[in-house]
């Protein structure tokens, strides 16, 4: 890799001072950006070491009802705090569904939400990656694109955001606080991440210097916990990136949903919030058929990327299935094998 | 002539103990170590630069940049990398793979080796390759399997012939009541060792002094030799452990031998080890196969015909084509059969050895079709595999050594209980609603002996020591042989010292083609029997001995002591016969070799039986291994905690075989876009929830003097097989193409 400067700041104002740098970069745990630094995908001049930065490692209940989530807690720490889990399960769900043990145990929340994609072309420096370098073209386009997006994906860049946790996050209307060089600033994070448009370098609303300091839940999401689901299709059983996912979150009344919230992974380049199937199921009966009509409202501007079609029947499906599970209520315990279409106890049928 | 007592009757025998690994505690505590672990003093960092292209040639290397670079020392390229004294294209045998060494500046495949940097720590050399900016002239490769012109390569695997047959197939095809024409696919495979391919060389005039992984360190000693032009005796290999091996480390391999050209170039102890991107071309793999049968039966389910032809692929360089074909010359018995080969020509990496070479994706396409022919004939898989029991090989009519396969069936399918499997596919559920389907295959892999040599030594104290260069790639040969020795020996473990791991012990041969304990077990025996011969002679031929006189009825060893064959009271301790004898110490040597005369006579196979099931969501498509259970019957078992592993690890790749593992290439660059450890999927600890090897008795008085017929890559076999049949029965989908994805199963 190449040689950089490192800085351990000792205040968030000291950290967003060096960070406006060109050049520099922010690292937590550093699941992410040391292998692309070992791979010569980010060659950043200075990093700034912001682990020991002070009161970014709280959760907390804030007087609002809501939650706030420093910016550096540990995925797997948050996904057992007890106050956390029980209001946010599918948010459990989904971080325990995600990479692997140890890397849950080092990645923080907001390295989660600021994690690059997984496109094979982004991560090799001899294809052409315009998210990598402007302009040089998408080799993923006509290439290996079997996982690649199947919404919001532009001619540019078809590359998914590959996080669990951003899923039902984004479906429960979670938002991201910023400090920066002009003060601080809190973000939907439905608005947290671009599409890639005709600059899918630009990740993220971010600007230089500004650091993620925390995550929001708003009070209302807690109102979904007895029937709010991660569910997550992947290619072995553990430890792989979602070919695609589903958060569903319902608030029922009578067995009648009286709101709905309903997130996509794994088929854009951002965690796709699905609110016009939302609004199909408001007022519903819980049923399959309902389900299935907000799951087509869901993909109704999907398209293929590529070779992936598939991913868009599966994705109704999934919907579907993760609709289903949430209106039969957020398990007791958190399943052996959290997210997996594998994690039925005995005795419950897949369909509701 | 004095013998050991047979090893199966023996009192107070090492063989047939369950023992851990000699090796455990240091390999659990970090001390065990691996080749990376050296750092001799004044040693510098090698970092390879891979070509990015598939073929063409280097056009430029800022090499002037990576040498500015603080830290660089020097920039191998072909510019000033050391001459061979042999071109290492040249085959003096199909044996010996073509090598790329920079020697020119051709690419032949991506990740090959391009540049070495050299520098004072890995950081800077790793930074000087990617400053290097190579450009290239660029040719169009062809890397799709499916698009290059076939041709029928000369052999395949080592030597074998690419055409065989018994019988007349077509008339076979033509008199069936029932037939299966069908083509199944296998991806390419890459070997993910967890320990890379690792050197650390030091040079010292024309003595070279290395420590590496390696499966064959006598092999990796002559082929340095030749290309360096130095004499083999002046190599010294140090390979007491290796991190996974599963036939990449069986030959030295090109970055391997980069290594040592680095050190010589600096003069320096250089360390050089692959980074995982990198194991994906230059150290071999297991290449796709497309492999079509035609199958005929009789209505009754006799087969009548058995078409077996595979089309695989080598580099553009090298010959190396996976014998897949060679399942089908020995588990069914048919009146007719033939098995073709053709192959095309890829711009990658030569394939080479893979755990199972030829058997593992015969066996999966083979076990698929037979499925499908008892389904076709509307009978149970495991009664249609009894149906067409071969009794004698059906390629060449021998018979066999051993063969306790319906053992393994009956075994195997009580524990499974495979009984009350309904014969209908898609006829299964659990309670959560997930389809459940029970599937079966046939494991078998060849008993194969090499050639190895051991020593061994009786002391007047009590003690021994048993000498072989043997290799433990993690199977247990520490623990194994060493159990072998002591047996050999007459010693109790603790009382002998087992040396191996290095190259300058008796040449062990190769660790590879499940025949390691064989083969060096043999040596180690016949070591044994030489050592106790000696001092046997020097008791019998002692008129002070109480054997004296014994030597026509024989003696036998244990635990330390001689003693008449016909009255085992009348004895005495090693110590005794060689201090009398005034003797410190006695040595025998031993070696074992392929016995030609039983090679005519008999086929030998280990068999075994896999019984899988499988849960599959029936809209999602995700697919689960939920049981496996497999009955193997491989001859003696020296250590049955380490068969067991064997046959676990083995089992596990099948499941890895049927539903993960692929290399996917870019057709376009050639470049492999998944190669690493999070996206070429191997099987997590959550794909394997419950796995079961039951050891099944045989006793085989062919094979070699021990009965040893090899369990290391048998669990491969069979396993993908029972898998995808089980996943057939699960979802009524027949998956011809493996590693079988969701999105096969809902489309």
């Amino acid at each position: 890799m190449n040689r950089f400067d490192y800085l351990r700041p000792a205040s968030v104002a000291e950290a967003i001072s060096a960070g406006r740098k060109p050049g520099s970069a922010y690292l937590a745990a550093g699941t992410n950006l040391l292998d692309l630094m070992k791979g010569g995908v980010a060659r950043p001049a200075l990093l700034i070491d912001i682990t020991r930065l002070p009161g970014l490692d709280g959760i907390e209940v804030l007087p609002n009802g809501g939650m706030r989530v420093g910016a550096l807690v540990r995925n797997s720490d948050l996904a057992y705090h007890p106050v956390f889990s029980k209001r946010h399960p599918a948010v459990a769900e989904a971080l325990l569904s995600g990479a692997s043990a140890q890397l849950r145990n080092a990645a923080t929340v907001a390295g989660n939400l600021l994690q690059r994609t997984r496109c094979a072309y982004f991560y090799d420096t001899a294809s052409a990656c315009n998210k990598r370098e402007p302009g040089a073209g998408c080799d993923a386009r006509d290439g290996e694109n079997h996982l690649h997006a199947v919404l919001g994906w532009s001619p540019e860049c078809i590359a998914t955001h590959p996080s669990d946790f951003c899923v039902p996050l984004v479906a429960l209307d979670a938002s991201v606080e910023i400090e920066g060089p002009t003060g601080s600033r809190v973000v939907p994070l439905d608005s947290f991440h671009r599409l890639p448009g005709s600059e899918p370098q630009l990740e993220t609303v971010l600007s230089p210097g500004e650091l993620v300091v925390a995550l929001h839940l708003p009070a209302s999401a807690a109102g979904y916990a007895a029937h709010s689901r991660y569910l997550k299709v992947r290619e072995r059983t553990s430890y792989a990136f979602a070919v695609v996912s589903a958060a569903a979150s319902l608030r029922l009344e009578g067995g009648v949903v009286s709101e709905a919230r309903l997130a996509l992974g794994g088929v854009a380049l951002k965690p796709w919030r699905a609110r016009a199937a939302e609004q199909v199921l408001a007022g519903r009966a819980c049923d399959e058929a309902a389900f299935a009509e907000a799951a087509e409202v869901a993909l109704a501007d999907a398209k293929p990327s590529g070779d992936n079609a598939f991913k868009i029947e599966l994705a109704r499906r999934i919907l579907v299935r993760a609709l289903g599970l949430a209106a039969a209520g957020t398990p007791d315990r958190m399943p052996a094998l959290p997210g997996s279409v594998f994690a039925q106890p005995e005795g419950l049928a897949l369909h509701a | 002539m004095p013998e050991t007592a047979p090893v199966h009757i023996r009192q107070g025998s090492s063989i047939g103990q369950p023992l851990t690994r000699r090796e455990a505690l240091l390999k659990v505590t970090g001390r065990a170590r691996y080749a990376a672990d050296n750092h001799p003093p004044g040693m510098l960092y090698a970092v390879v630069a891979a070509s990015s292209i598939a073929r063409g040639r280097v056009a430029s290397l800022d090499v002037t940049a990576a040498k500015s670079h603080p830290g660089v020392a020097e920039v191998m390229t072909p510019a000033n990398a050391p001459k061979l004294a042999q071109d290492p294209d040249e085959k003096a045998n199909p044996f010996t793979f073509r090598l790329d060494l920079l020697q020119n500046d051709r690419v032949r495949y991506a990740n090959q080796a391009i540049a070495v940097v050299i520098a004072e720590t890995l950081e800077a050399a790793t930074e000087g390759a990617l400053l290097l900016r190579p450009t290239y002239e660029t040719e169009p490769a062809h890397v799709v399997f499916a698009s290059a012109t076939p041709f029928v390569p000369p052999s395949v695997g080592v030597g074998d012939q690419p055409k065989a047959s018994r019988g007349d197939v077509e008339s076979g095809l033509t008199g069936a009541e029932k037939r299966v024409d069908a083509t199944y696919e296998t991806a390419a495979q890459y070997h993910n060792a967890m320990e890379p391919h690792a050197i650390v060389a030091q040079w010292d005039g024309d003595r070279l002094v290395i420590d590496t992984p390696s499966q064959g360190m006598a092999m990796a000693q002559s082929r340095i030799a030749g290309l360096f032009g130095i004499d083999q005796a002046d190599i010294h290999i140090r390979s007491p452990f290796l991190g996974g091996g599963f036939g990449s480390k069986g030959l030295i391999s090109g970055p391997q031998v980069l290594g040592i050209m680095a050190a010589r170039l600096v003069n320096r102890p250089v360390k050089l080890v692959l980074r995982r991107e990198q194991m994906y071309g230059p150290v071999g793999h297991r290449a796709a196969t497309r492999q079509s049968f035609r199958i005929g039966a009789k209505a009754d389910g006799t087969l009548t015909a058995l078409d077996h032809h595979t089309v695989t692929a080598s580099s553009s360089f090298d010959d190396f084509f996976e014998p897949s074909g060679g399942v089908s010359h020995t588990l069914y018995a048919t009146p007719a059969l033939s098995t073709t080969y053709e192959a095309v020509r890829l711009d990658m990496g030569t394939p080479l050895f893979m755990r199972a070479p030829g058997e593992a994706s015969g066996s999966v396409a083979l076990e698929g079709a037979i499925d499908e022919m008892a389904e076709s004939c509307g009978l149970d898989p495991l009664e249609f595999r009894l149906k067409n029991y071969a009794e004698v090989e059906p390629l060449t009519g021998k018979p066999f050594s051993s063969k306790a396969l319906r053992d393994c069936y009956v075994q195997g399918a009580k524990r499974f209980g495979w009984a009350s499997r309904p014969l209908a596919p898609r006829s299964m559920r659990d309670p959560a609603g997930l389809l459940v389907g029970w599937g079966m295959g046939t494991a078998t892999f060849p008993a194969l002996m090499f050639q190895a040599e051991a020593r061994a030594e009786l002391r007047a104290d009590g003690t021994g020591t048993v000498d072989i260069g043997a290799h433990d790639m993690g199977q247990g040969a520490w623990t194994a042989l060493a159990q072998i020795a002591a047996d050999g020996v007459g010693l109790p473990l603790d009382r002998i010292t087992f040396n191996m791991g290095t190259s300058d012990l008796p040449n062990a041969g190769i660790a590879g083609g499940s025949a390691h304990t064989a083969t060096a077990g043999s040596a180690i025996h016949n070591a044994g029997a030489s050592v106790i011969a000696a001092l046997a002679a020097l008791a019998t031929n002692d008129e002070r001995s109480p054997l004296f006189g014994a030597g026509n009825t024989g003696v036998l060893a244990r635990d330390g002591r001689l003693m008449r064959r016909d009255d085992e009271s009348r004895g005495e301790s090693y110590s005794d016969i060689l201090n009398r004898a005034g003797r410190h110490s006695v040595e025998g040597k031993g070696q074992a070799a392929p016995n030609p005369g039983t090679q005519q006579s008999y086929a030998m196979h280990a068999h075994g039986a896999v019984f899988a099931e499988v849960k599959v969501d029936p809209t999602l498509g995700q697919i689960r291994v939920t049981r496996l259970v497999g009955a193997f019957a491989a001859g003696r078992v020296i250590n049955p905690r380490m068969v067991e592993s064997q046959y676990y690890g083995g089992m596990i790749w099948g499941i890895s075989f049927a539903l993960h593992e692929q290399a996917i290439t870019d057709a376009r660059s050639g470049r492999i876009t998944n190669a690493n450890l999070a996206e070429y999927h191997v099987p997590v600890n959550a794909d394997v929830p419950s796995v079961e090897a039951i050891l099944v008795d045989e006793h085989d008085p062919h094979v070699n003097a021990l009965g040893i017929k090899g369990v290391g890559e048998i669990g491969v076999t069979g396993t993908a097989g029972a898998i995808a049949n089980a996943v057939w029965h699960a979802t009524g989908h027949r998956a011809r193409k493996t590693p079988i994805t969701l999105d096969t199963l809902i489309r």
